[in-house]
This record gives structure tokens, sequence and C-alpha cells, in this order.
């Protein structure tokens, strides 16, 4: 695709003032960094970090039946999401396949905001919008309506809060509020994907610019600096959060990838998937799957998504994402390995990289926690 | 960006010191230092290797991705710098002087290898 279909943001000409290297993804050209990435990743462990997120997909739901079809078309049990209220979740196929995993808002008593991953936003907004067909609510492709800001870091509720009377103590990790920030009418989620504290902004596209630059000017004094992609992506594999594309796809379970307690049998009727899923579960049960594990270095070479897990000589999985860590310092990876290496502190497993086999150790995944 | 005037440039981003002591640095350009993003791994070739212009003889990791280190000329390998195996940061912090990354006495080199400007030019296109 070249540079001109890209679609961009409404921030695109603030990116480019800021002289970001910019990047394809899915579809939108969006900043990968900055500067160094390293450095904005360490911004955002230690102080602050502005993101702008708005290649992410906002599909509307409304209507009285809004938490059935929700109920019916995702995993989750949408129906005990208080008003307010933030829930990480899962879209699948009838197979059981997953389709994409989504953050769902639940806006008001029957309105909830379904946000997708950019590349999967037409395909849950396809299946929403079929899977709506006899229950009385609307599905509506809102992603043109919103742009989104991301603030994480351990300095961005002090930033917040000078640009905000919105009741941010009382805001806690995945719940959403509307509020105004820096006279800008904006919903306010405590949710991120970065392993920090923080928070995303979720406004009219119009606003965009004039909130990115509040944000920045308010967090100068505490080091915010602008972040890319690059980064989000570093700060979310040491946070030991799954990407789609990679640690999920369309080929894996919700129980494949570990993930199985996001499917709530429990829940009242019947929902796309549900029969597949309940074999998943007995499956995973009686011959466990691959495992997602962590791994870390030994030596400075990169594993990549792709590169085979070795151990005796043999492959037993798989580096689903790989970086350096700069909390670390070290190269780490997700990968799926045979549940018989999985262990943490296995010995003896190393990744193949580009033909030499490096050795690589087993440890429980996240691999950075913060510190509340 | 500006590229040194005094070193020529290949169109795999390296540059070629002008020999000194019968040895030319190898290097990667700044611009190429700016596309890959942090550095974080080097591997270079060891002293006394033959490289062959155009071919790969080591590779340079990044945060996002590894990279194929192409030599520019023909040569034998006199020097790497240990500096940069150490510290890879020096690639992005000083392409053109602290991160250069071997030595090479030419046996053959290319004709197409091209001047500052004309490596100016051919990545402004």
């Amino acid at each position: 695709m070249s540079s001109s279909e890209l679609r961009r943001t409404a921030l695109d000409a603030t990116h480019r003032a800021l002289g970001a290297t910019m990047t394809d993804f899915a579809g939108w050209d969006m900043p990968l960094r900055y500067g160094s990435e390293r450095e904005e990743h360490v911004a955002v462990r230690t102080r602050a970090g502005l993101f702008d997120l708005s290649h992410m997909g906002e599909i509307t739901v409304t209507g009285p039946q809004a938490a059935e079809l929700l109920n019916f078309a995702l995993v989750g049990n949408i129906g005990t999401v208080k008003p307010g209220r933030a829930r990480y979740t899962m879209i699948c196929r009838e197979d059981g396949g997953i389709l994409d995993d989504l953050i769902v808002y639940r806006l008001g008593e029957v309105r909830y905001m379904v946000v997708a991953n950019a590349s999967n936003a037409q395909v849950v907004l396809d299946a929403l919008t079929e899977r709506a067909a006899g229950f009385d609510a609307e599905v509506r492709d809102d992603r043109d309506a919103y742009a989104l800001l991301a603030v994480q870091g351990p300095e961005s509720p002090g930033i917040l809060a000078s640009l905000t009377d919105a009741d941010l103590d009382g805001l806690k990790y995945y719940a959403g509020l509307p509020g105004t920030v820096a006279g800008v009418p904006a919903l306010i989620a405590r949710t991120g994907y970065t392993g920090e504290d923080g928070f995303e902004l979720f406004v009219k596209p119009e606003h965009a610019v004039e909130l990115w630059q509040a944000l920045t000017k308010a967090g100068e004094g505490a080091g915010l600096v602008p972040c890319g992609l690059s980064c989000r992506d570093t700060l979310r594999l040491e946070a030991g959060m799954p990407l789609y594309g990679n640690e999920l796809t369309t080929s894996l379970t919700p129980f494949d990838a570990g993930l199985g307690r996001v499917v709530k049998f429990e829940k009242e009727g019947d929902f796309v998937g549900r029969a597949a899923l309940t074999e998943a579960a007995e499956r995973a049960a009686s011959e466990p799957p691959r495992v997602l594990v962590g791994l870390v270095a030994e030596g400075r070479r990169v594993p990549r998504a792709g590169y085979p897990v070795v151990a005796g000589g043999e492959v037993i999985g798989e580096v689903t994402s790989g970086a350096p860590s700069p909390t670390l310092g070290k190269p780490i990876a997700m990968a799926y390995v045979d549940p018989a290496h999985a262990a943490p502190g296995t010995e003896g497993v190393g990744v193949d990289i580009r033909g030499s086999h490096e050795p690589y150790e087993v440890v429980a995944l996240p691999f950075y926690k913060r510190r509340k | 960006m500006s590229n040194p005037q005094q070193l020529r440039y290949s169109k795999e981003h390296e540059w070629l010191s002008g020999a000194e002591d019968g040895a030319s640095t190898v290097g990667i350009t700044e611009h190429a230092a700016n596309a890959l993003g942090d550095v974080v791994f080097v591997q270079l070739p060891d002293v006394g290797d033959s490289v062959t212009a155009g071919e790969t003889c080591g590779e340079l990791e990044s945060t996002k991705s590894v990279s194929d280190l192409y030599s520019p000329v023909s040569g034998e390998v006199t020097e790497v710098n240990e500096d940069v195996v150490n510290d890879p940061s020096l690639v992005n912090s000083a392409p053109f002087e602290g991160g250069w990354l071997f030595k090479v006495r030419i046996t053959d080199e290319p004709a197409d290898l091209l001047s500052a400007d004309e490596y100016t030019a051919f990545t402004a296109g």
C-alpha cells in the first residue's frame, strides 16, 4: 500500500512536526517512534508517555437488547458489566477460533462501546452486525467518530488531574467516565496496554490536536514524552499482554492461548462458539496444549516472531513476539511451547536464531509487573 | 542530516572512508541508523575474514528488526570495532564516528559507489 492510500489520524500533522518516523500499521500511517524507542519506553515506565491510538476501532452498540446481543456475540459475560466499567473479552468464530480481543466499555444503561484492534475492526464490525439479527439493538461503526489519546506511566494521574475536574481517584482500573479534559469533552478510561497506570481518552477528532497540546504542556515538568507504536509493543510484551496476530489468531481458541478464563460458559443463553469452546476446554484439560511462556535470553541476539523454540535438538515451540527488553536489559520473547518444557526454570531450552541455537531461560509471565 | 563529503556510499547504506595505512573504514550511514531505530546487537566479521562487495558480512539488530550488513567493497578485514560490539547504541549516536564497524584492506571495489551528494539525493528519493 502506498503512503497516499494510508489512513491518517487527526494528529498526523502534529506527528510530522515532531519528526516522527511513521509506519503503515493496519492501513494507518502511525508514529513508530519520535526519537529513541528505548527512551520512550523508559519514559512510560518511570514518568509518562503520550500516545496517539486513533487507529483503534470503536463500535457502538445501543438499544434495549444491547447486553443480550453482546452476550451472544462475545465470549464474556457482558451482562455483569456495570455502567462506567469495562471488560477485557474476545470475539470468536463458531469453531472457537479467536477473531479479536476487545475491550467493552459500558457507557450507559443500554449503551456500550466495543474497542477492536485496528487490523480487525472491520471483521469485528461485520460479525457484530451479522450477529445482531433478531436483537433489539443497533451496531454502529464509530471508527471516525473518535480520536484516541493515551497517557500512560506513573506520572499520568497527576498530569491528567491538572487538566480535569473528573474524579480520577474514584476511577478504578478498567473503568471509564465521561468528563472534560482541557476543556474538551472526553470519555476518560483507566485502561492501557503498557503495564503501567494510565488513561485512554476518547475524544472527537476535531479536539485531538488541542488535547494533545494541552497534555504535552501539562506533562512538561513531569517528563512526559510523545511515544510511538514501537515502544507500545515492547511495553505490552514486558507486561505479558497478548497481541492479536502474534499470540492470538483464528487458529487458536482462548483455551489454547491460556486465556480460557475470558470464556463464561455460565452466562445465560447461547453464544457464538459455545459448542466448540466447550470441547476446546475439555481438550485443554485432558491433553494440555502448548503453553504461552516467557523466555529471557542469556545472550544478546533477539528472538523474533516465528523463530523455533528448541530443546534437545527438537523443535518444542515457536516464538510469537520478541524484542530487546529495555527494563530487563536483555532480549525477551513470548512463545508457545510444549507443556513438558513450559515450567519456569526448565533447563536446556533455546531459540533457533537464524540457525544458531541461543540459550533461553523459561520464565512465568509477565516479565514486568508495576509496583502498586 | 548531513553525509560527510570525504566518504563514499553504497546503495545498501554503508559508508567507506579513504584508505589510511592501507585500510578503509566501513560503517552504516545516519540515514540507515535512523531507519533501523535503536541498534541493540551488532555482529561483525572476524579480523582476517574476506568480504565481498555487495555480500552480507554481519548483521545489525534493532528493536523491531534484524538487518544484514553488506560490505561495500571486497577485501580482507583488518580490524573490527569492539566498542560498538559492546555498546551498539554507538551506531545510533555516532554513525560516522565512534559507531564505525570494521576496517578493510580493499582488493576490489565496485564502480558504482556514490559521492556524498549522490547518496543524499539517493536517500531523498
